[in-house]
């Protein structure tokens, strides 16, 4: 799960880790306000889930009151259009108001969990404010790492040789140190499955500062941590996205006309896969899970034909143990209800399949079923064209 | 032959009395699983579809000579029941569970160090080596026995690669999924080592996935070290980058662990690269003809 730079500088400074000070604004005369009482000087920050916010115009400085109020009147309810966003941007509905501060260095770190090495890892840079994966490819040498072992946590001379790496010292080493040592508490007691802070500043008076914050969580541990569950902005997600998290389904939009319905993760992203493989393009990625039931098929179904761009649907269920009888119960159902007949091609193996092709067929609907993948596949490639 | 699991294999249920492990345990049993024990803390003493119940995982390796463990636990419940199944001394843990955070994993993977345990899993379909016993949750009977190892990362997928080893009149050594988590226990090189080692195992088919880097390094170890026909597939060809595609694992971060680099990874090893799913039983007769 993604959050907001202010959500994310509000949970780190819980941690002990230093921000600028800040707050966050809905209207412009409310910037107008905090930059009263924080500034005169702040920078005013569109508060969306993307990087690049800055090429993209959502970050500017003022130099007065005045001007925070029409900088942020200019942000808020903006279309912003970064290179994570898309063409068609993200609606900005709040600034973050912060303290203008004076740039000595800019420097990065970074925490992310390293799958080949079984650990968390803290990465270091002295390339700070570009992205971690240009440095990567480009200067590799300029990036510090410090695997941590979840038995002990971050010790305290990997903080300080991060902290020597990054080139510091007197009481800005030891700021960084705390710094980094709160950026690890944040991450472990969080279940963050990433805490950015790109650039890491160091100001002109030698203190150091997350100015900007990004933080990403574990979805499977979100249960036993409700105060950032609820940070989720349902507005930042696609609607149809949202509908289907409801009921546990897995569905991403994608920008094909061919609807996937699927059961199992590995089985839906080759469903997509087969279906570019026979000339056509998967509207979405759609997991109904691997114990799938007639109501998640019914609700899958839903949200997959509200799609606008969807012209037909493939579906692939391989149940094993699940009666084809009842998801193909589920779907003609759900098809009836929703008025739709669009063509739909669906595979089924499990337990009933004859009798699960003869509900299908005896529908009136625009269904056929297709005995493997491949040819299921074909057929409704054919069919949207 | 077969790898980790056979007919002798003495399995203790963790979540045996719950619906999920019940109904498991049940079809585990039918399929002729040596099913000797089960684990719910409290309702040891009693007993559950004809098994002893325990409230510890040592009382059923002391009473009933467990040695290996189904866990059916809840998430949050699922890393430490791995460890107490360590800790007991069980050699084989196949833990079905979904959803473990991945810092409980991380801790997991520390405790196992140095232990001589396989754990599969989590986030697995299970392991089955057919005709002789399954963990898990796989349909039994689309497999039949046979010389095919079989590795993947995921649940029906493996099913449908199943399916048409069998079309092609083949069978299965054993099937195992690794699970489709960030963090899991055996990976495909260990597997590999395992089937390279069984005389009962003439080739492998490697199912994986976008995310992570698995695979590539599968494929380093398959180059050098791994003489039998490897058939591979790589699902989320067509996945966008930085969205999870269902599974916790399956992300392309950083422009990292797409499809694209991982089959370039495994055709270059020399194994035989399905690009449709569909041909995965037909690249297995290829391979296994131009063995010959």
């Amino acid at each position: 799960m993604k959050i907001h730079e202010f959500q994310a500088k509000k949970i780190l400074a819980a941690f002990g880790v230093r921000v600028p000070r800040g707050e966050v604004a809905e209207t412009p005369e409310a910037a107008r306000a905090i930059a009263e009482r924080i500034g005169p000087r702040v920078v005013v920050k569109a508060q969306i889930h993307a990087g690049g916010r800055g090429k993209g115009g959502g970050v500017k400085l003022a130099a007065t009151p005045a001007e925070a109020e029409t900088l942020a009147d200019r942000m808020i309810g903006m279309q912003l259009v970064t290179h994570q966003t898309g063409p068609e941007g993200k609606r900005v509905k709040r600034v973050l108001v912060e303290e203008a501060l004076e740039i000595a260095r800019e420097l990065y770190l970074g925490l992310v969990i390293d799958r080949a090495r079984e650990a968390a890892v803290v990465m270091a840079s002295t390339e700070g404010g570009v992205e971690i994966e240009k440095v990567a490819a480009e200067t590799p040498e300029r990036i510090f790492k410090e695997y941590v072992d979840p038995a002990t946590g971050l010790l305290g001379f990997q903080a300080r040789k991060l902290a020597f790496r990054l080139g510091l010292e007197g009481d800005t080493l030891k700021q960084a140190q705390r710094f980094i040592s709160g950026l690890y508490r944040a991450f472990e007691g969080t279940d963050a499955s990433l805490a950015e802070i790109n650039p890491l500043l160091v100001t002109k008076n030698g203190d150091v500062l997350a100015l900007d914050a990004k933080m990403n969580f574990d979805d499977n541990a979100l249960g036993r941590h409700p105060d950032i569950a609820v940070l989720r902005d349902l507005d930042e997600e696609s609607p149809l996205e949202v509908e289907a998290s409801k009921y546990n389904l897995n569905y991403i939009k994608l920008d094909g006309d061919v609807g996937c319905m699927v059961n199992g993760a590995g089985l839906a992203m080759a469903t997509m896969d087969i279906v570019k493989y026979a000339g056509g393009r998967p509207a979405n990625f759609l997991d109904v899970g691997g114990g799938v039931t007639e109501e998640a098929v019914r609700n899958a179904f839903r949200i997959l034909v509200s799609d606008p761009d969807v012209r037909g649907a493939l579906v692939n269920i391989f149940g094993g143990i699940v009666r084809c009888d009842m998801i193909a119960g589920g779907i003609v159902k759900s098809a009836r209800e929703l008025g739709t007949n669009i063509p739909v091609v669906i595979r089924l193996e499990g337990t009933n399949v004859d009798l699960g092709k003869k509900i299908l067929a005896e529908s009136g609907l625009a269904f056929s079923s297709a005995d493997s993948m491949k040819e299921a596949a074909e057929r409704i490639v054919a069919l949207v064209k | 032959m077969s790898i980790l699991l056979d007919e002798n294999t003495r399995v203790v249920v963790l979540g045996i009395t719950g619906s999920e492990g019940t109904f498991h345990a049940g079809k585990m049993i039918e399929y002729g699983t040596r099913v000797v024990a089960g684990m719910t803390p409290g309702k040891g003493g009693t007993s559950h579809l004809g098994v002893p119940v325990f409230n510890t995982v040592a009382e059923a390796a002391a009473a009933e000579g467990a040695d290996a463990a189904a866990i059916f636990v809840p998430p949050f419940a699922a890393a430490d029941a791995i460890m107490e199944c360590a800790d007991s001394g069980l050699k084989l843990i196949v833990c079905i569970t979904e959803g473990i955070p991945t810092f409980d994993m991380l801790k997991v993977k520390t405790f196992l160090r140095g232990r001589a345990v396989a754990l599969i899993g989590p986030n697995t379909p299970g392991i089955i080596s057919p005709g002789k016993a399954k963990i898990g949750i796989m349909p039994g009977h689309i497999h039949r026995p046979g010389t095919i190892g079989i590795i993947s990362r995921s649940g029906t997928l493996t099913y449908e690669a199943v399916q048409q080893v069998s079309q092609q009149g083949y069978g299965q050594s054993t099937a195992v999924g690794i699970g489709g988590d960030p963090i899991v226990g055996l990976k495909y090189i260990e597997l590999l080592e395992l089937f390279k080692a069984d005389p009962g195992t003439e080739a492998v088919i490697l199912i994986g996935e976008i995310g992570g880097t698995a695979e590539d390094e599968a494929a380093s170890y398959i180059r050098t070290s791994f003489p039998k026909p490897v058939v591979g597939f790589i699902a989320g060809q067509t996945a966008p980058p930085g969205r999870r595609m269902g599974h916790a694992g399956a992300i392309i971060a950083g422009g990292k662990g797409t499809a694209q680099e991982k089959m370039d990874a495994l055709r270059s090893a020399g194994v035989h690269v399905a690009v449709s799913p569909a041909d995965i039983g037909a690249e297995l007769r290829n391979a296994l003809a131009r063995r010959t």
